[in-house]
C-alpha cells in the first residue's frame, strides 16, 4: 500500500510539472499545427535562468517568472525564423534548440548550477506548510502553478486574439482571409508555449536542487507522449478539457515510468522506453487501419 | 466605356491594366491575365464564365490579394489603391467563398467561433471574449434566415456539418461584416445539384438583402445567365464578352454558347456578339 501511495504521489508531482510541458507542446503541435522542437532547449533554459538568479540571491518566485519570460523570448526566435525568414517550422525549432545549448552553458558558466544551499520557491512553500512532506509541498506549489496556467489559457484562448490563434492552426488561409496576420498568431503561440516549458524547467530545477544543461533531452517526445495519451484516454472536448487532458496524459505517462522503474529498469533506460511508448501510441491508429485492410496513402513528411 | 467614366465614383472595384504572368521567363510561362481593365459598380452582381485557364480564378485571387499583378497594373477597391496590399490587410474590403467547403471555415471550431472570427473581418482583435452574448444573438438571427436550423447548433464543430451547410455558413461568414465586395469562386462547384441549387438561392437572397457588390465565378452557363445583373466571359486572360442586365435577360444559353465559341476563336475585333464594352480588349 505504501509503495502504491509513493508511486502515485510521485507520479502526481511529475505529472503536474511535466503536464505544463505537455500543455506547451499541445499549444504548438496541436493548436497551431507548428511542430516546434525548440522545447528541448527552452526547458533547461528555464532551469538555468532560475538557478543562476536564485544562487545570486534573487527572489525565487521572481526568478521563476524571469525564466518564463526567457523561454518566451526563445520561442519568439523560433517563430521569427519560421514566419519572417521562412525557415521550415521543424528546422527553426532544431536550430533554436542547438543554439540554446551554448546559451545555457553560458548562463550557468558550466554544465550545471547547484541550488542546494539556496532558498527556492519550494523552500518558501515549505515554510508556509510546516509538517508537510517535501513531496506534498511540491505538489501543492505545482498545483497552484497549473491552476494559474490553465486559468490563463482557458481565458486567453477564448479571447478574440486567442480564437484567431486557434483558427490559424486549423485553416490559415481562411483566417488570413478575415484579416488576421497569422505571423503574429504564430509568434504569440510559440512564445507562450516555450514560456510554459521554461517555467516547468525552472520548477524542476528548483525541486531537484540543481539545473543541468542536459535536463531537456527528450522533452519533446515526453511531452508529445503525454499529449497523445491524454487525447486517447480522455477524448477531451472544449478548451479547458483539452488542457486538463494534457495534464492527465502526463500523469499516466509518469505513472507508467514509475512502475517501469519499480520493475527494475535503470534510469538510463527511460528514454528508450519513452521512445518505444511514443512509437506504439503514434502508430496505433495506423495499425488499426492496416488490420482493417483500409487503403492507406503514403507517409506524410510535414 | 462612356458609362464607366461617368460613374467612376460609383465603382467598387477597379482593375487597371492588370496583367499576371506565372513562371515568367521559363518554358512554362503562362499569361493568366492579359492587360485587364475592368470596373465593378456599386451593387453589381457580376457572373463570370470561361473555360479552364481563362483567368477567372486568377482574377479573384488578385482581387483578394493572394498575389500581386505584374508591374504597371493597378487595383482599387472603392477609393483605395490596394495593389500592393497583401491579402490579410485588404480582408476588410473583400469577402470570399471558396469552391471547397472546408476552405471557407475552420473545421475544428464551432459555428459560433467561426462566426466570431468572421465578424471581426479587418478589425483589430483584442482581449475581449470572442463569443459574446450579444454576438451570439446576432449569429442566431443571421443563421435563422438560412432556414437550415443552424441557429440552434451554435456549439457544433463545423466539420460535422454537410458540405451545403458549410457553404451556407461560409456565405454568412463572408457577408456578416459587410465587406465592400463579395467574391464567390465556384462556390457551389463541389456540391450535388440539389444542394447547389439551395446554396445558389441563398446566395441570391443574401446578395439582394445585404445589397452586396458581388463577383461570382461559375462553370454553369445557366447559372451565369440566371443569377446576377451582369455577365462576363473570359478567354485566355482577357474579358471577351461583357453583358449588362437588360441584354442578359434576353439571352439564352445557346446564344451564350455561340458567343463563347466565337470569342474563343481569334477574330474578336469584327465579332458582332461583342457587346457594349468590347473596347476593353484593344
Amino acid at each position: 500500500m505504501d509503495v502504491v501511495t509513493n508511486i502515485l504521489t510521485l507520479a502526481g508531482y511529475e505529472g503536474l510539472v511535466f503536464g505544463i510541458v505537455a500543455i506547451g507542446i499541445h499549444l504548438t503541435f496541436r493548436t497551431l499545427s507548428f511542430p516546434d522542437l525548440s522545447v528541448d532547449g527552452t526547458f533547461p533554459l528555464g532551469g538555468a535562468i532560475a538557478a543562476v538568479l536564485i544562487s545570486q540571491g534573487a527572489n525565487p518566485f521572481l526568478a521563476t517568472f524571469i525564466a518564463l519570460i526567457g523561454g518566451m523570448g526563445a520561442g519568439l526566435i523560433t517563430g521569427l525564423l519560421n514566419t519572417k525568414l521562412r525557415i521550415s517550422a521543424l528546422l527553426s525549432g532544431i536550430i533554436v534548440m542547438v543554439g540554446l545549448y551554448s546559451v545555457n552553458l553560458r548562463i550557468m558558466g558550466g554544465a550545471n548550477e547547484p541550488l542546494l544551499r539556496d532558498i527556492t520557491s519550494f523552500d518558501i512553500m515549505a515554510r508556509i506548510m510546516p509538517g508537510a512532506s517535501k513531496l506534498i509541498v511540491a505538489i501543492v506549489l505545482v498545483v497552484i502553478v497549473v491552476i494559474l496556467v490553465i486559468g490563463f489559457l482557458s481565458w486567453f484562448l477564448r479571447t478574440e486574439i486567442g480564437l484567431a490563434l486557434r483558427a490559424t492552426g486549423d485553416n490559415e488561409e481562411m483566417v488570413r482571409g478575415f484579416g488576421v496576420d497569422t505571423d503574429k498568431t504564430v509568434l504569440i503561440g510559440c512564445a507562450i508555449s516555450n514560456g510554459l516549458v521554461a517555467l516547468a524547467g525552472a520548477l524542476v530545477a528548483q525541486n531537484q536542487g540543481f539545473s543541468d544543461v542536459g535536463m531537456g533531452i527528450g522533452m519533446i517526445v515526453l511531452g508529445l507522449a503525454s499529449v497523445i495519451i491524454g487525447e486517447a484516454l480522455f477524448r477531451p472536448r472544449g478548451i479547458t478539457m483539452v488542457l486538463l487532458a494534457a495534464i492527465g496524459g502526463a500523469f499516466v505517462y509518469r505513472l507508467f515510468i514509475a512502475i517501469v522503474l519499480r520493475l527494475g529498469a535503470a534510469p538510463g533506460d527511460l528514454k528508450l522506453i519513452t521512445a518505444v511508448l511514443v512509437i506504439i501510441v503514434l502508430t496505433m491508429p495506423f495499425i488499426r487501419k492496416k488490420l482493417r485492410g483500409d487503403w492507406l496513402p503514403p507517409a506524410k513528411r510535414w | 466605356m462612356i458609362g464607366i467614366h461617368m460613374n467612376q465614383t460609383d465603382s467598387i472595384l477597379k482593375l487597371r491594366n492588370v496583367t499576371k504572368t506565372f513562371a515568367r521567363q521559363t518554358v512554362d510561362e503562362v499569361i493568366a491575365l492579359s492587360d485587364i481593365t475592368f470596373d465593378v459598380h456599386n451593387q453589381d452582381f457580376v457572373t463570370i464564365i470561361g473555360s479552364n485557364g481563362a483567368g477567372k480564378s486568377t482574377m479573384l485571387n488578385i482581387v483578394a490579394g493572394l498575389y500581386p499583378p505584374d508591374r504597371g497594373g493597378k487595383i482599387y477597391i472603392g477609393e483605395n489603391d490596394v495593389t500592393r496590399l497583401i491579402g490579410y490587410k485588404r480582408a476588410g474590403f473583400v469577402g470570399r467563398v471558396w469552391q471547397q467547403p472546408d476552405l471557407g471555415t475552420a473545421g475544428h471550431l464551432t459555428i459560433e467561433e467561426n462566426l466570431s472570427l468572421a465578424i471581426l473581418r479587418g478589425k483589430r482583435r483584442g482581449l475581449r471574449r470572442a463569443v459574446s452574448k450579444a454576438r451570439k444573438e446576432l449569429f442566431r438571427k443571421e443563421l435563422s434566415l438560412l432556414n437550415l436550423g443552424l441557429e440552434d447548433r451554435l456549439k457544433t464543430p463545423v466539420n460535422t456539418l454537410s458540405g451545403g451547410q458549410r457553404q451556407a455558413l461560409s456565405l454568412v461568414m463572408a457577408t456578416i461584416s459587410k465587406p465592400s465586395i463579395l467574391l464567390l469562386d465556384e462556390h457551389v462547384g463541389a456540391l450535388d445539384p440539389n444542394t447547389a441549387k439551395t446554396v445558389l438561392e441563398l446566395t441570391d437572397k443574401i446578395v439582394e438583402r445585404e445589397q452586396m457588390t458581388t463577383v461570382m465565378v461559375t462553370h454553369n452557363m445557366e447559372v451565369a445567365l440566371h443569377l446576377g445583373t451582369r455577365l462576363i466571359m473570359m478567354n485566355k486572360g482577357k474579358i471577351v464578352v461583357d453583358i449588362d442586365a437588360e441584354r442578359k435577360r434576353r439571352l439564352k444559353v445557346s446564344d451564350l454558347v455561340s458567343a463563347f465559341e466565337q470569342a474563343a476563336g481569334e477574330s474578336f475585333d469584327d465579332d458582332s456578339i461583342l457587346l457594349s464594352h468590347a473596347e476593353h480588349m484593344k
